[in-house]
């Protein structure tokens, strides 16, 4: 019975008896398990990847009216295997020029980084990869391994166009990472703590309903920090053909797409975790199997709507990107990240005991408050900002050339 | 005979700055294999960081010979090359090629044909434009749009294929009228085009004409004013959103469309907004165009009667002896043109489509030159692209809608 009811809890337990039953000492016991633990983890993260691939190439076919996969076994479902073995023996390509030790380094790392953000991931109550005092640190910083995965990829490619991928992703994701430590921020002071497991414990009140625009900011920031529509510049294939992966071929080429649709699925589990209550629902404390349940459901749910953003809207523009990153996100999160920390304060001031729920309503009325006030700042700005210049005038160059182009010869 | 000289380095250079050439800019080849160059077209992309200092059109990739190989074919076997030129637009290419061997010869052509030729070219326009909506959707990654659009032009190819057997390269165009008259269910099938596509248009308008995402990227962006427009000798829906309201349709009426009741939509700002909010009205006023000629439609032939130009049809064959003469002698010498020159343009989805044939009293043209827009519309692309950065460059292209097959001929 206690199988049914956790049973990765289980089988832990089991291992660990069998394990310290053969008379190994407890270091050694605790280093297999951990071992196994990152085994099954990382397995885990790429075997769901091949189920990923498939969920967003039917709901991507669902929205464009059109069928998706569906020859390669019942529902297309085998379609992946098919494109994973193709994937496999296609020949490695290494262009004259690369800087091969960095060019072979991206591709793994990119997959690396986003399997890392399971370690601190709870999946239920007694399902958690690692348990680290600082998850929330950990999150930002092996979030930001990514960056530097598409940075040297772009850099060693040897290629102009994978190079002005990469330009526009550090531009790109070391800004949105900004915001999204600001929204992370508020969460923890929400959450008095830093430690993941921590921080669904404290969710009596889902953090979506505490602070909606903290999740908010966190939604559009992880989704530029992804680099999926509307943000997707690194890649843009209208512009830059494939972008930094424009040099990659075969597996290493697989290695990005693996990374890119593991990602998009783990922002769905970090939102969850950070803001939907993580694996907490009903009947989850008693049954952690229905805490797995619960989490993959909120998980895709999130998913699903990053999917929703990604095939209805145009892309971006670099300069707008920032533009909106550093005049509108980071602002509304300095401000919000300031007005939690007061309030909170005050509350637990004036009653230590608060009830949470009332303790969320006034974080509530504050968010609304300040969505309002931002909103107001926003309209008058837009209103104040003159019209587009008339037909005819050249936008400005920020550095004019120093010889008339053939343009301005020819006129 | 002038002297082909050879192009040196030092006269290239000065299409970029000295920039260039000390390595502070870069130099970028856009294409031609680049997906978002809308056929074989090469830029020359002068860079600093992602700003564009000058842009330079490399064209000729697609150059078909046309122009000359019409030279050596009969007035009416010429008909079926026209198609390849501009293989969106294939009914009005071959409907300005008829309509000026009409013109050079004096044929006159029934007005069924001309109701049939009008119905066609607007739902072409319509099949023409929604390719343009798609692919400059696509450019700026709204995928969905691309599909959506592509959904709907089946159902007019599927109409094109319904008269003509083909769905792209139609030759349903002679000169003196159609190929054949339309089929019994061709009716039904543009009733269907006209009940789903409005609805259809505005569904594409709410993804994109509303959408500040996509009015972040193309307001304000490629701007030509009306008077450089005109210098460069843009016509079209590009120099419509420049505010000129240069429509040959109404300008030079052809094929009876002063009879119809319809709008040129006209924006002023001249960016790539402008030019996108008038191609998605024209398809409206198309439809309008397409109503009125189709609860009009006259019946009677669908070619002209003088057996002098026009093969008999094909039941005459079996009785009467000046048919089969008349069908010989058209099939192997072809007719006689007289020594003339003529121009006949019309409104094609890109611009102003001209053909100038000269004849020489043989039946084969002396000279045949097409005015193709695109052509001329891609002169602009230097001038709109600079100061933009990268990713503008692909909305620039895609908002002047060229089609490399008509660029080069």
């Amino acid at each position: 019975m206690a199988f049914f009811v956790d049973p990765i809890g289980f089988i832990i337990f089991w291992l660990r008896g069998l394990l310290s039953g053969w008379g190994l000492a407890p270091g050694v016991v605790e280093f297999i398990m951990d071992a196994l633990g990152v085994i099954a983890i990382g397995s885990f993260g790429l075997g769901f990847t091949i189920f990923l691939i498939w969920v967003e190439r039917k709901i991507s076919a669902r929205i464009q009216g059109r069928i998706g996969p569906n020859r390669v076994g019942p529902y297309g479902l085998l379609q992946t295997f098919a494109d994973i073995i193709k994937i496999f023996t296609k020949e490695h390509i290494t262009p004259r020029g690369v800087d091969v030790a960095v060019y072979n380094l991206a591709p793994v790392l990119s997959v690396m980084a986003v399997l890392l953000l399971w370690a601190v991931i709870p999946l239920a109550s007694t399902v958690v990869g690692t348990e680290i005092n600082v998850g929330v640190l950990y999150i930002v910083a092996v979030g930001s391994l990514g960056t530097l995965a598409i940075l040297i990829a772009g850099w060693s490619s040897n290629n102009k166009f994978a190079l002005l991928g990469a330009f526009r992703t550090v531009a790109q994701m070391i800004s949105y990472e900004v915001p999204m430590v600001l929204s992370l921020l508020t969460v923890t002071l929400l959450a008095r703590s830093m430690s993941v497991t921590q921080v669904v414990a404290a969710q009596d009140v889902w953090f979506i309903l505490v602070s909606p625009l903290a999740f908010l900011i966190f939604l559009v920031s992880s989704q530029a920090e992804m680099g999926r529509a509307p943000f997707d510049l690194m890649e843009a294939e209208s512009e830059l053909v494939a972008g930094y992966q424009t040099e990659y071929s075969g597996l290493k080429f697989g290695m990005f797409f693996v990374g890119e649709f593991l990602h998009s699925f783990t922002v769905g589990a970090l939102v969850t975790t950070l803001f939907l209550g993580g694996w907490r629902g009903p009947g989850a404390e008693q049954y952690p199997i229905l805490g797995i349940f619960w989490f993959f459901l909120k998980s895709f749910v999130i998913y699903f709507i990053t999917l929703w953003l990604r095939f209805s809207l145009p892309r971006l523009r670099i300069d707008h990107i920032l533009d909106y990153n550093w005049k509108y996100l980071v602002p509304l999160g300095l401000m919000l990240v300031v007005l939690t920390a007061v309030l909170d304060k005050w509350l637990f001031m004036v009653n230590p005991a608060i009830n949470p729920w009332l303790r969320a309503l006034a974080q509530l009325a504050m968010n609304a408050g300040l969505f309002l006030f931002a909103n107001f700042l926003v309209e008058t700005r837009n209103r104040r900002k003159p019209l587009r210049q008339p037909v005819g005038a050249p936008r400005p160059v920020a550095r004019p050339p120093e010889k008339a182009s053939i343009t301005e010869k020819a006129a | 005979m002038t002297q082909l000289t050879e192009v040196t380095v030092d006269e290239l250079k000065h299409l970029i700055s000295d920039r260039a050439l000390s390595g502070e800019t870069m130099l970028l080849n856009m294409g031609p294999q680049h997906p978002s160059t809308h056929g074989v077209l090469r830029l020359l992309l002068e860079l600093d960081g992602e700003e564009i200092i000058s842009c330079i059109p490399d064209i000729g990739f697609l150059h078909t010979g046309i122009e000359k190989n019409m030279e050596a074919k009969t007035y009416e076997k010429a008909a079926v090359m026209t198609d390849r030129l501009d293989y969106l637009n294939t009914i009005g290419n071959t409907m300005v090629y008829s309509m000026a061997v009409e013109k050079l010869v004096g044929l006159d052509v029934p007005p069924r044909a001309q109701a049939i030729r009008v119905i066609l070219a607007e739902l072409q326009r319509i099949a023409s434009h929604l390719v343009w909506l798609a692919t400059s959707a696509l450019d700026l990654a709204a995928m969905s749009v691309f599909l959506y659009c592509f959904r709907e032009r089946e159902l007019i190819l599927d109409i094109l294929e319904l008269c003509s057997g083909q769905r792209m390269m139609t030759t349903f165009n002679r000169p003196g009228g159609l190929w054949r008259d339309v089929p019994a269910e061709f009716e039904d099938a543009v009733r269907n085009v006209l009940k789903t596509f409005p609805k259809r248009f505005d569904q594409y308008e709410a993804l994109l004409t509303e959408n500040p995402l996509f009015i972040d990227r193309t307001k304000g962006i490629g701007v030509i004013s009306a008077e450089e427009a005109l210098a460069i000798g843009m016509t079209g829906s590009s120099l419509r959103g420049s505010g000129v309201p240069y429509d040959i349709r109404k300008v030079r009426p052809y094929m009876g469309y002063e009879q119809y009741d319809f709008e040129v939509p006209v924006r002023t700002e001249g960016d790539v907004y402008a030019r996108y909010v008038v191609r998605v009205q024209e398809m409206r006023q198309s439809l309008r165009i397409i109503e009125q000629a189709l609860d009009k439609l006259p019946s009677g032939p669908v070619r002209s009667n003088n057996r002098k130009f026009v093969p008999p049809p094909r039941s005459e064959l079996g009785h009467s002896m000046e048919a089969v003469i008349h069908h010989f002698k058209l099939w192997t010498e072809g007719f006689p043109a007289p020594e003339e020159s003529v121009y006949v343009s019309v409104e094609s989805p890109r611009g102003e489509l001209g053909v100038f044939l000269e004849g020489d009293g043989s039946a084969k043209p002396y000279r045949v030159y097409w005015r193709t827009p695109s052509f001329d519309n891609l002169q602009a692309l230097p001038r709109l692209a600079q100061g933009h950065l990268v990713a503008d460059v692909v909305a620039i292209i895609g908002s002047v809608d060229i089609v490399l097959g008509d660029v080069d001929r």
